[in-house]
């Protein structure tokens, strides 16, 4: 965690959480031993494939994982400022009930299911204010209005005695997006808050998440599988991977100097324009099922390059630049200094163009793409 | 056609249905009615007599289409057996068997949400398994019986409620609702069985679906989901099945009079099949059915006003 000693003030530190499945004999990790921290005004992105543990991380935040699982380790810090910090992953109902939606709140990413059908929209929003702000109704409605306006509902006043179903979906998701910040909390969780949307959509609903964080300072988490979407929201990117973080750092890290395999597949499979007309690179296989994780480097069986050593034993996550850490044998053995070479060699080219390529070699694109 | 044109439509050919079923069912039963008023021993003549003052000798279709033009009218005829007009000797006893059957509808909705609730909340744990203890014998043991044991019990051991002495509301209302409470709790039984099972079921799908997951994130107390967002959902289908089982009700209130002896419908009913008095016969049938008829749109239209999605169309 050397890279991540930044001046600003940690509102969200996770150090080391372990999530497991209950009651099975053998310990099965859908979170395992993820360290994340996101600072005060901070948006951090975080990505992988369906199936890697991205949900399961956002709602143990909240205190809300699902009865089939529990914290068996680490820690989960929530503070706007370090001598309030609380500790989530300790906190009975009650306490964490206070958090929730006050302090951080969420978004999910089904706006069709995420909301109550048989109450108003007015109830579903001015429900926290009541709660935790104490505001009356009257007060409550006139904070909804305003909260409408915020995230670009056309006539607010109405929308207060109307219903979930009468909305469109990227109507609904604004809804959600108002019931989210309606306490004005420090930390606003957006489990892929546009993936059921069409994509004209989904760039309104990010514009209305950046107004946000940028008017109010909210520090945001934003998920999503997408990584074209989160180089554009984001300040820093944890790439997820069969419940481990595999790689963090900052867009440009991630985007310019990829070094862990994974990512370096995901990238790959964006689509892009200077990719245009050619055959989308996509990793083969799939995200291993719980039970199939290993001891070793979990991506083992879909990486290129892997060794014998990283079916064994498990790669740290280990600094390969300012703020940039990565858990690879290949790039801790041998690839910093190759890499740090081409760092330079990219640099020195100042081309701009991304050259995924040299990590990946002859390989897929690579060789299509010359 | 509209919506509620096409539900009066319907209800009407229900009606219709059902009370050509009865007007030839019990035509078809053997029995003659002029035999039942004068006993065995009557004359085939004094039986003719009477057949033709009581319009039984004309064809099936005339007299139906008779009895229907007065019906229409309100006029049922009048009673074989009492000489009395139908509607009047109904109408006597409409508060016996209304009040029975509206006493057992609001002890079974009161008892059955909260233990519903309950049982949901506690999925798994000592009340849920206590509910669903209790849920099985409500269900199998029919009301009657049931009737017989709370006579026992609280009527003649513990001497809490008078039992066989019905008094009308009329002259006290107090110990009217006495005397109705046992056969109110003895109908009631079943049906809070078949709400609390069918309520804990809604409520515990209720609670695995994503605007749950919205509402405890926003930091609600589990008590104000359980109450606000998830019971609102979950009242809807059990809605439904109060409605359908108030004719069940009305049924087994039927059953229920005769054992505690109450002067409402059931007994009606029963004399009045008994003595193949066909005027009493179809006017009670009539009536029921149209009660149930009626009962069943007003179902429907509070499901409307519950489901703001249906509310629209
Ligand atoms: N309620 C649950 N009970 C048991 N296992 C679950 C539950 N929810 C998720 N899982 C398992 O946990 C793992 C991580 O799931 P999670 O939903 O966090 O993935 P994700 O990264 O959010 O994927 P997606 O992109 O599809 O949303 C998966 O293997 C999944 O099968
Ligand atoms: S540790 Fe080994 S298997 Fe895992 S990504 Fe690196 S090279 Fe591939
Ligand atoms: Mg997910």
């Amino acid at each position: 965690m050397v890279g991540n000693q930044v001046e600003r003030q940690k509102i969200l530190d996770i150090r080391n959480l372990r999530i497991e499945l209950k009651g099975r004999r053998e310990r099965l990790a859908v979170v395992d031993g993820v360290s994340l921290s996101v600072s005060q005004g901070e948006t951090l992105g975080i990505v992988g494939e369906s199936g890697c543990g991205k949900s399961v991380l956002s709602l143990s935040m909240l205190g809300l994982l699902p009865k089939a699982m529990e914290i068996n380790g680490g820690e989960i810090w929530y503070g706007e400022r370090e001598d309030e910090a609380q500790p989530l992953h300790l906190l009975k109902p009650k306490e964490l009930r206070k958090i929730r939606g006050r302090e951080v709140a969420m978004v999910f990413q089904d706006p069709m299911s995420s909301l109550n059908n048989s109450l108003t929209i007015g109830y579903q929003v001015t429900e926290g204010l009541r709660l935790h702000l104490g505001y009356s109704r009257q007060e409550a409605a006139a904070q909804a209005i305003e909260l409408f306006r915020k995230v670009g509902l056309a006539r607010p006043e109405k929308l207060l005695k109307e219903y979930p179903h009468q909305l469109s979906g990227g109507m609904r998701q604004r809804v959600m997006i108002a019931i989210a910040i309606a306490c004005n909390p420090g930390l606003l969780i957006a489990d892929e808050p546009t993936t059921a949307l069409d994509v004209t959509i989904q760039a309104q609903i990010l514009e209305v998440m950046r107004q946000i964080r940028d008017q109010d300072g909210t520090s945001i988490v934003l998920i999503s599988h997408d990584l074209g979407l989160i180089a554009e929201m984001c300040d820093r990117i944890a790439v997820m991977y069969a419940g481990r973080i595999v790689e963090e750092g900052s867009v440009a890290d991630i985007f310019d100097r990829p070094r862990h395999p994974y990512t370096i597949g995901l990238l790959n499979s964006i689509p892009s324009p200077s990719h245009k007309g050619h055959r989308l690179h996509s990793i083969p296989g799939a995200v291993p099922a719980l039970h199939e994780r290993s001891v070793g480097c979990n991506f083992a069986p879909r990486c290129q390059y892997a060794m014998e050593c990283c079916r064994i034993e498990q790669p740290k996550l280990s600094p390969v630049g300012f703020g940039h850490t990565t858990s690879c044998f290949l790039v801790v053995e041998e690839g910093v200094r190759k890499g740090d070479n081409r760092n330079t060699a990219d640099r020195a080219e100042g081309t701009g163009e991304v050259l995924y390529e040299t990590s990946v070699a002859a390989e897929g694109t690579g060789a299509a793409s010359r | 056609m509209n919506y509620y044109a096409r539900r009066l439509v319907t209800l009407f050919l229900t009606v219709l249905f059902v009370v050509v079923l009865t007007f030839t069912a019990f035509r078809i039963i053997p029995g003659n009615p002029a035999l039942a008023i004068l006993g065995t021993e009557a004359s085939n003549e004094q039986i003719a007599l009477l057949e033709a003052k009581l319009g039984t000798d004309r064809p099936l279709l005339v007299q139906f289409g008779h009895w229907l033009g007065n019906a229409a009218l309100l006029d049922f005829g009048e009673s074989l057996r009492f000489s009395e007009p139908v509607l009047k000797l109904i109408v006597s006893r409409v508060p016996v068997t209304l009040s029975l059957a509206l006493l057992a509808l609001v002890i079974s909705v009161c008892t059955a949400v909260p233990l519903g609730i309950l049982a949901a909340k506690s999925h798994g744990k000592k009340w849920d398994a206590l509910i669903s203890i209790g849920t099985q014998f409500g269900l199998a043991i029919p009301s009657f019986w049931m009737g017989i044991i709370l006579i026992l019990v609280f009527g003649l051991t513990l001497r809490w409620f008078s039992v066989s002495s019905y008094v009308p509301w009329s002259e006290s209302p107090i110990l009217a609702l006495k005397s109705i409470v046992l056969p109110a709790v003895a109908l009631a039984i079943p049906q809070i069985a078949v709400i609390v099972r069918y309520l804990r079921t809604t409520m515990l799908e209720q609670l695995n679906l994503d605007y749950v997951r919205t509402a405890r994130s926003k930091g609600l107390s589990e008590r104000s989901i359980q109450y606000i967002h998830v019971l609102k959902n979950a009242l809807l289908p059990v809605i439904t099945i109060v409605g359908i089982n108030f004719g069940e009700l009305l049924a087994g209130s039927l059953v229920i009079e005769q054992v505690f002896t109450l002067p409402g419908f059931g007994s009606l009913l029963i004399t009045a099949i008994g003595n193949r008095d066909y005027p009493l016969v179809q006017g009670l049938v009539l009536l029921i059915a149209v009660t149930v008829i009626i009962i069943n749109f007003i179902v429907d239209l509070s499901y409307r006003w519950l489901d703001p999605k249906i509310r629209l169309k």
